[in-house]
């Protein structure tokens, strides 16, 4: 299991490539990646914030859950931070489990914790301003699921 | 009295106008301190006005608003996270 928290681009072709290379045993490898939106061009920038120390700790705690839940043999979350420009790779997730419904609900379920019980803040930057990002009840309702 | 770290995030940190400070305090809850934050200026007043809009972290773990600040080093301030 590891966890990133970084400002610099990942790979995430080299990154899926290597996760499935080590996931021996495993019978299912399910990757996701975030991009950032460009709103139909009105978006500049992305710039996210987070809480040193928190979110390694935050984002480690979910995937010990999702370890917890389901039968995974790894689990992989890289989130970045800092001014990202659209089109730009936010973060991914990978998850291995002997099967595949393991390994996508694991995958969803690290998506809809990290959305909200991670410590990270978007800021959209537009030609017009910069807006914080809400939060959104659908959000929260996400992890009644689980 | 004690020296307790408070640390602001996201529109939070803007509107008070600090990413973190060291606050003295006897405040026994977060909701104690947030009131004693709240009375200082009208920024801060700005900042707290709705907590139902806020989450706290102690000592890098999220809590309640009535919890108590026992031993507490770190107390953050943030809106609802919005990661993924």
């Amino acid at each position: 299991m590891r966890v990133a928290v970084q400002a610099e681009a990942f790979d995430y072709g080299a990154e899926s490539a290597a996760f499935a290379a080590a996931a021996e045993g495993a019978g299912a490898v399910v990757t996701f990646l975030g991009v950032v939106r460009d709103n139909g061009g009105a978006l500049t920038a992305m710039e996210i914030e987070h809480y040193p120390g928190m979110t390694e700790k935050a984002i480690a705690g979910i995937v010990d859950q999702a370890a917890g839940r389901w039968p995974l043999t790894d689990a992989l979350v890289i989130h970045r931070h800092g001014r990202l420009a659209p089109g730009e790779a936010i973060m991914m997730v990978a998850t291995a489990s002997r099967h595949r419904a393991a390994a996508f609900a694991a995958a969803d379920f690290l998506m809809d914790y990290l959305k909200s019980r991670a410590p990270f803040w978007k800021k959209e930057i537009g030609a017009d301003g910069a807006e914080w990002v809400a939060a959104t009840e659908a959000d929260e309702a996400a992890l009644d699921r689980w | 009295m004690s020296e307790i770290d408070v640390l602001y995030f996201a529109w939070v940190r803007e509107r008070i106008g600090l990413p973190r400070e060291r606050v003295t305090t006897g405040a026994a809850t977060v909701a104690a301190l947030v009131a004693e934050l709240a009375a200082r200026e009208d920024r801060y007043a700005a900042a707290f006005a709705d907590v139902s809009a806020l989450r706290v972290a102690l000592d890098q773990d999220l809590a309640d608003f009535d919890a108590p600040l026992d031993g507490v080093r770190e107390v953050a301030f943030f809106p609802p996270m919005t990661g993924g």
